[in-house]
């Protein structure tokens, strides 16, 4: 079914606006999407109506906020395809949920020697936490290598595989190309080696249809916000088996059984990863973001703005000039490209000049910009609620841009 | 010879001709950047770098005959149009004058807003450089 365009553009007030004289046309969605008017409604609602401590207070507002808190996990359990909402922890995004399973779970069963591997397309968030890792506890960050279209090589990871392999941690898909990494032979090729699989699904959430059970992965961390969901909350989903054994993350209220001076016993998952007072509004303000997600339909939007991808390819892959930055033959809806003899910084200026909102620069990709010799690009990426007419015009204004240095 | 607030003038006159349109006002800055002295490739090296984000800047300055001489280039044009302006208000001048330069021009032609404040930031530094450099100059020529 193809999606109605503009009844969903009506649903985002901020879209409705101009931008240097001319109507803001927003192709940052990979950096974080705008929200519909159900989440700006659920969060004024919450504090309007709602707001209390969650799981403490004995009262009708605790009790209500509460309630609706959980309602919000067992709608990310249903998104992602999790057997049980208990394996659904709530953390302040991506970046968070990561660095959780750095430090415990790494902690826990990560020794010297041991070896992780990440590929060359990771975003800091999925390098840094481990090497902080690697550096405390003397394991080997292994990388996986890619091609120049932006694609994994197989060979050299399964090379890279091998009994000390004890996680593999890889974005799902990747934010500066878009390329889709085969997560489910990776998977099942780390898995036969007895290897845990991490996923950074911060982009395959918003543009695949990500199901848990189905990939078997062990942890998948994501970010409400690219989500159509409000900023500073994220997930982690990780196999109860593996949650439990884990130790737990920061220490203080919320994660305990009970504290005496001499011991704490810890509180069972997901709460003994959720210390203090989370996120409420957020949290509850996300279930309308996944709501206004499975309402209109995963394949409806994934159809939607793969179409506008194409779009964008067929419209600027014979203009002189322009170099797409990530060919992969499977992408999602991420168009990154760099203009010859121009720098990325200098192009997004001038597309801001008419309105356009993309991101320029590394895209905290740096190694992944070194290995393809770039200093960075500028990055289009597409959300349910753009529109053809769009594409046309960023098309125009590239066009444009490009021609004044390749005549 | 023009004093720096003349020159600042003639540039803020200039801008007014372009008027509002965001876009033309870039390319123009942009072109601006084609005047520059070309940039000693030898000097191009790290230490020569003024903090900024997304563009680089190489900055260097000498004196001759009590006057200072500015060279400088960025990986950006925008940026080396930027550059263009500073050096055009402020190359060939005594310490003193650069010193004591009241460099208003930029909020003068709104650029600012055209910038943004990452770029904006990168200006200030820049100016703050070239001041710091003829600091240095004074400093020498009154020990
Ligand atoms: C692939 C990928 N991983 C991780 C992150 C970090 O997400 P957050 O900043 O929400 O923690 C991002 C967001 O830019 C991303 O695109």
């Amino acid at each position: 079914m193809a999606i109605q365009v503009n009844s969903i553009r009506s649903q985002f007030p901020i879209l409705h606006q101009e931008v240097n004289g001319n109507p803001l046309i927003y192709f940052d969605n990979a950096a974080t999407t705008q929200k519909p008017k159900v989440v700006l409604d659920a969060i004024q609602q919450y504090y309007e109506v709602d707001n209390s401590n969650i799981h403490r207070g004995a009262h009708t507002l605790a009790d209500r906020a509460t309630q609706q808190f959980e309602e919000t996990r067992e709608s990310v359990r249903a998104f992602i395809g999790a057997k049980e909402s208990a394996e659904i922890i709530f953390t302040r995004g991506t970046t968070e949920s990561i660095n959780l399973v750095a430090k415990t779970f790494g902690s826990a069963f990560i020794q010297k020697g041991d070896e992780i591997i990440i590929s060359t397309l990771e975003h800091h968030s999925n390098i840094v936490p481990w090497q902080m890792l690697c550096e405390q506890n003397g394991a080997i960050l292994r990388i996986i290598p890619i091609t120049d279209t932006g694609e994994l090589i197989w060979e050299e990871f399964e090379k890279l595989l091998s009994s000390k392999t004890k996680l593999v941690s890889v974005v799902h898909a990747s934010n500066a190309l878009g390329t889709i990494n085969p997560v489910k032979r990776i998977i099942d090729a780390a898995h036969a080696v007895g290897a845990k699989v991490l996923l950074d699904g911060a982009q395959s959430t918003s543009h695949l249809d990500v199901d848990v059970q189905a990939l078997d992965c062990d942890f998948l961390a994501f970010s409400a916000h690219k989500l159509y969901g409000p900023t500073g909350l994220g997930v982690l989903y990780g196999k109860r088996e593996l949650l439990e054994a884990m130790p737990p993350f920061l220490g203080g209220g919320e994660m305990i059984r009970e504290v005496t001076f001499e011991k704490t016993t810890y509180n069972t998952i997901p709460f003994k990863f959720e210390a203090g007072t989370p996120s409420i509004a957020e949290v509850i303000a996300f279930k309308s973001a996944l709501d206004f997600i499975t309402s209109t339909g995963k394949a409806n939007i994934h159809r939607h703005e793969n179409d506008l991808l194409k779009y964008v390819v067929d419209l600027l892959q014979d203009v002189k000039g322009i170099i797409p930055v990530g060919t992969a033959a499977e992408k999602v809806a991420v168009f990154s490209f760099n203009i010859q003899s121009m720098h990325p910084f200098d192009v997004g200026q001038l597309l801001d000049a008419k309105g356009i909102a993309v991101r320029t620069g590394h895209h905290c990709t740096q190694p992944l910009m070194r290995r393809l010799g770039i200093e960075g690009t500028v990055r289009a990426s597409f959300a349910a609620y753009n529109t053809r007419n769009e594409v046309e015009v960023f098309a125009q204004a590239v066009t444009k841009i490009a021609s004044l240095k390749n005549k | 010879m023009s004093t720096i607030a003349d020159i600042q003038n003639e540039i803020v006159a200039e801008f007014e001709i372009l008027g509002d349109d965001r876009e033309s006002t870039i390319f123009y800055i942009m072109e601006l950047g084609g005047n520059l002295e070309p940039y000693p490739e030898d000097l191009r090296k790290e230490e020569y770098i003024i903090q900024g984000c997304q563009s680089k800047v190489w900055l260097v300055a000498e004196e001759k005959e009590g006057k200072v001489h500015y060279r400088a280039d960025s990986n950006t044009d925008i940026t080396k149009g930027l550059i263009s302006l500073l050096i055009r208000v402020l190359d060939r001048r005594s310490p003193k004058e650069i010193l004591e330069a009241n460099l208003d021009f930029i909020p003068r032609i709104g650029m600012g807003n055209i910038l943004g404040s990452q770029r904006s930031n990168g200006l200030a530094a820049m100016m703050n450089q070239m001041k710091r450099y003829a600091l240095a100059f004074q400093t020498k020529q009154n020990a």
